[in-house]
């Protein structure tokens, strides 16, 4: 039994817990621009666990995961700016869109292999950027208001704070879970497997491309999801949310947290939108000290604030 | 325990207090750029604010002020953010600043729908003039295409048949070519967008131009853009070729790093630091003495959004609780404005006159003269627009 | 008409030579050691701000030039030896991320020294007009003359990398790094000496740009995703690929700029076609990109690996 109470698995309670009841503190203390704050951090930890599926458990290094939530953000807004606000229909085309834009850009990118997987997804992001820059009609390089959030026929009112805080959390556990649920099925032990060594997977006899090209999908649908979320928070969406700095972000969040685990991403979203804030209202240079972290992580901390947690379980068992 | 509960009870007691109607500090957030090469316009705003601040003594009606400044980057959506957090966190009773249109218009639903009081200074979004106008949206400046129109009637004035438009493809750029489209007289020959604000090179758009030699060049192109645009313009070898008038494009801040590429060349303000009214010559001394410089209509309009703030609060006596007072207040716009007496219309923008400014060059100063008056009483035509009578 | 196109030809070709320095210094790394480097662009930035720091300083554009080439190629060797030469013979995953903190670390530390506003480097009045070079045809002198040092140091980079003992080192090492180590060559120096060296050309690249676009933080971020694209097109590793995918992206863009507008003008909106035309040409690069790498997935001059 004390193999399960691991400081880890501790924090991870803590976290969960933390989550669920923050909009009761909000409630107590009035302080609604925590609220803001969090919700902001639970979807784009959303779109970190997303991108965590293909770079931590699949090690398809896509440098292109902003596009998929520029997408799903672009469904709700232009639908929207159309006079369509149902989510009914916001939602699933939210989904539908970036799955297609998945497939594409998996299927001829899965091609390549290392670099010019990076770079390739790089450039299909670079063109939905500049795709969306291109449309007048919504908005073109300044981005366009979202005057109603997604209706949803009256069962919930995205307007009011708490209840599309709660939504956005629970669309994460459940994320979080599908993510268990795949990783743990013989597709994921394949996806894990062609990770370490690709041919002997398919020497097995496994078409790894097809199960990949299935994982990136997978992952880009998630991540339009979450570009939902960003659209109905913000009220607005740009360009600007494509931008290769964004996935750059996405990619600091996942490695932050730890690589191909359960809660790595989350962790690592709250780590570093937190110490933005924190150090923000600090120093005004903050990323000064991001900057050298992020190399200090990279050389000596690979797994992340999850691998820490990890190691400090290691330490007590041995003692 | 007990006692830390009881001690919390009476504090919270006393602060919900005696019910006063009057506010215990003015909070005003003000959202402008003070990161990244359009820092400096920020920067001169913040300057223009806390002087107007230090001329009424840091109160307004006999309240202390307090001002807290957030930065936009530039970006819409990081303005939107900053905005609602001083909504939300802060909870301000004003909001000014606002540089770029298209922040602004990303920035005012939350505004809006807190009924905070939006005074912009600069960003001249004409949808706030006309469809989005609304009782809490006030505005010291100008719409986007005001000015160009008075640089159009100029320019027909002197005879100009053919002009090449350039200017940044964004909310503001295309308002403010599309000003310069309606009132010119004579023919649009080429009309070319930049994407914004990424792109200083202007070298393919400037050939266009000097092939198409045209009678005159038109552009708007605001901050450290305009410093290029005027440079790549005479390394193209179009200076004394063909002549370029502008909007928005030199000003007192980026003159210092234009210099002579800048002689000459012909815009228009709703305001100069040159013009003789009491209000403006103790603003613009008082600006150069404390900060060695001479202030821009990004400030001249700042310092009097602080004064129209300043002017509503005395009038209704710190009871900010009364929106519509406040409104009222507002609409009479009774301050000493540097640009001289104005009126607001119904949309809340001013009624105002426009002048025409040339840049010239005294021993090796580089100062904005007033050569003209181009409009008297000018109103914006998207008034029309707005719903608000 | 034809001289409007000459004209925008030159405008292409100055700045697809433009990329090619930056590019150049970013394949010579990655090939030779297999490091992608995202701070790049940093690099360019720093130039940028360096010279225009000592051409202040000195009153003298060319002085200032001169000086901040040597100070960017010695920020470039410190960078190696404190922070890359750890990286190499890593997953190119870490190199992203940690190259990534260096984006930020410079920006912050360049907006810490310099301040949030920006520099300009303002050009002497003997590059600052036009010259005539046809008759009748007037073209920017300063233009004129990136397009001649850039070729000049493609030359130079040609003749280093073909004809000379360093370069044929770095040309077996983007081959086979190993066998180089076995030959006794101080591989170690060698890198340092590569890198810095690409920190140089970047930092040309960037004072040169400095003088028609401003010098401000986050300056390379833009330019850096297009000379990732010319090496990838090129090829990586290769200097000549880097070159001729250079001169097809800098005449795309600019060519697209120029006829893009009108192109679209014939039978989309004035409106529309004002917004699309710049996204458009952006696009097409990207599109480039991504047909090279479909049809030939090491791009167009694959260096020979064994």
């Amino acid at each position: 039994m004390s193999g399960w109470l691991t400081p880890r698995n501790i924090v991870v309670v803590i976290l969960i817990a933390g989550l669920t009841l923050l909009p009761a503190y909000v409630v107590l203390t009035g302080d609604r621009f925590a609220l803001t704050l969090f919700t902001r951090i639970v979807i784009l930890s959303l779109a970190a666990v997303s991108l965590n599926l293909i770079l931590g458990y699949g090690g398809m290094m896509s440098f292109g995961h902003a596009a998929y939530l520029g997408i799903g953000g672009y469904a709700v807004g232009i639908l929207a700016a159309e006079g369509v606000y149902s989510g009914f229909v916001q939602w699933p085309l939210a989904l539908v869109a970036s799955a297609l834009f998945a497939l594409v850009v998996g299927a001829l990118s899965l091609r390549t292999r290392g670099v010019y997987f990076i770079m390739i997804t790089l450039a299909f992001a670079q063109m939905a950027y500049y795709v969306f820059s291109g449309l007048a009609r919504y908005g073109g390089d300044d981005g366009q208001t979202i005057d109603k959030r997604s209706q949803f026929a009256g069962l919930l009112n995205l307007e009011n704070k708490v209840v599309f805080y709660y939504v956005c959390l629970v669309l994460l556990f459940a994320c979080i879970y599908l993510v268990w649920r795949l990783v743990n099925s013989r597709f994921g032990l394949v996806i894990q497997g062609a990770r370490s060594n690709e041919a002997r997977m398919r020497a097995i006899g496994f078409p790894t491309y097809r199960y990949k090209l299935v994982c990136f999908v997978i992952a880009g649908t998630m991540g339009g999801l979450a570009g939902a979320l960003v659209a109905n928070n913000t009220d607005f969406v740009s360009p600007a949310m494509m931008f290769w700095t964004r996935s750059g972000d996405l990619i600091v969040m996942v490695v932050l947290g730890g690589m191909g685990t359960l809660f790595g991403p989350v962790f690592g979203a709250i780590f570093l939108l937190v110490l933005e804030e924190v150090l923000s209202g600090f120093t005004e240079y903050w990323q000064i000290i991001l900057g050298p972290l992020l190399v200090l992580v990279v050389l000596f901390a690979r797994g992340g604030i999850d691998g820490l947690l990890r190691s400090l379980s290691r330490e007590k068992s041995h003692g | 325990m007990r006692k830390s509960l009881l001690v919390a009870g009476v504090a919270l007691a006393l602060m919900a207090g005696p019910a006063s109607a009057q506010n215990k500090t003015i909070k005003i957030g003000f959202v402008s750029t003070f990161s990244g090469p359009t820092a400096v316009i920020g920067n001169d705003m913040r300057n223009a604010f806390e002087l107007a601040l230090d001329h009424m003594g840091r109160k307004m009606g006999g309240i202390p002020v307090e001002v807290i400044y957030e930065d936009d980057g530039q970006k819409p959506e990081v303005g939107k953010q900053k905005t609602q957090k001083l909504i939300e966190s802060d909870k301000v009773d004003f909001i000014s600043g606002y540089i770029w249109s298209n922040v602004v218009l990303a920035s005012v639903k939350p505004i809006v729908d807190s009924k905070t009081f939006l005074i912009v200074a600069n960003a001249g979004a004409s949808e706030l003039a006309g469809k989005q106008c609304s009782p809490y949206v006030f505005s010291t400046s100008w719409t986007n295409d005001q000015n160009p129109r008075a640089v159009a009637e100029y320019m027909n004035k002197k005879g100009i048949k053919t002009v090449y438009m350039i200017g940044p493809n964004y909310a503001a750029g295309k308002e403010n070519l599309g000003g310069m489209a309606a009132a010119f007289r004579g023919k649009v020959v080429g009309e070319d967008y930049t994407t914004w604000p990424s792109q200083l090179d202007f070298s393919a758009e400037l050939a266009k131009a000097k092939a198409a030699n045209p009678g005159a060049i038109y552009t708007f192109y605001p901050g450290a853009a305009g410093v290029q645009f005027l440079n790549q313009y005479e390394q193209a070898g179009l200076k004394g070729k063909i002549p370029l008038y502008t909007t928005f494009t030199i000003d007192s801040l980026s003159l210092p790093r234009q210099k002579d590429a800048a002689v000459g060349v012909i815009g228009a303000l709703q305001w100069g630091a040159d013009l003789k009214n009491d209000a403006n010559k103790k603003f613009v001394s008082d600006f150069e003495a404390k900060f060695k410089t001479e202030p821009s209509f990004y400030a001249a309009q700042s310092y009097d959004a602080a004064n129209l703030i300043a002017s509503a609060v005395a009038a209704v006596k710190g009871n900010l609780k009364d929106k519509a007072a406040v409104q009222k207040a507002l609409e009479k716009a009774n301050f000493k404005s540097v640009r001289g007496a104005f009126k607001f219309d119904t949309d809340h923008y001013p009624i105002q006159n426009f002048y025409m400014q040339e840049v010239v060059k005294n021993g090796d100063k580089y100062t904005l003269k007033t050569i003209a008056t181009a409009i008297e009483n000018s109103r914006n035509v998207h008034v029309g627009d707005c719903p608000m009578k | 008409m034809t001289s409007l196109f000459f004209e925008q030809c030159l405008n292409g070709l100055q700045f697809g030579l433009l990329l090619f320095l930056l590019a150049a210094g970013l394949t010579l790394v990655f090939g030779i050691m297999d490091l992608v480097n995202l701070a790049h662009g940093s690099l360019y930035m720093v130039g940028a701000y360096f010279a225009a720091t000592f051409a202040a300083w000195t009153n003298s554009f060319v002085l200032g030039a001169v000086m901040a080439l040597i100070a960017t190629l010695v920020v470039g060797m410190v960078v190696e030896v404190v922070v890359m030469r750890r990286m190499y013979g890593r997953d190119h995953l870490d190199h992203v991320l940690a190259t990534f903190g260096l984006i930020l670390f410079f920006d912050e530390l360049v907006r810490l020294i310099w301040g949030p506003g920006g520099l300009s480097l303002p050009l002497p009045s003997w590059l600052n007009r036009p010259v005539q070079i046809l008759p009748g045809f007037q073209y920017s002198g300063y233009r004129l003359s990136i397009i001649v040092v850039s070729l000049a140091v493609a030359v130079f980079l040609y003749v280093l990398v073909m004809r000379t003992r360093i370069g044929m080192l770095i040309r077996a090492g983007a081959a086979n790094r190993e066998m180089v180590g076995a030959l006794g060559v101080n591989i170690k120096l060698l890198f340092t000496l590569v890198f810095g060296l690409g920190a140089a050309l970047a930092g040309l690249a960037g004072l040169m740009q400095a003088p028609i676009l401003t010098v401000q933080i986050g300056m390379g971020e833009n330019i850096l995703i297009l000379a990732f694209v010319i090496t990838v097109i090129g090829g990586i590793g290769s200097i000549r690929g880097a070159f001729i995918a250079a001169i097809m992206v800098g005449f795309i863009d600019t060519l697209g700029r120029a006829y893009f507008p009108e192109i679209l003008r014939s039978f989309l909106s004035k409106d529309v076609a004002a917004t699309a035309a710049p996204a458009l040409s952006s696009m097409l690069i990207y599109l480039l990109m991504a047909i090279v790498l479909i049809a030939r997935p090491e791009g167009l001059f694959p260096a020979v690996r064994k």
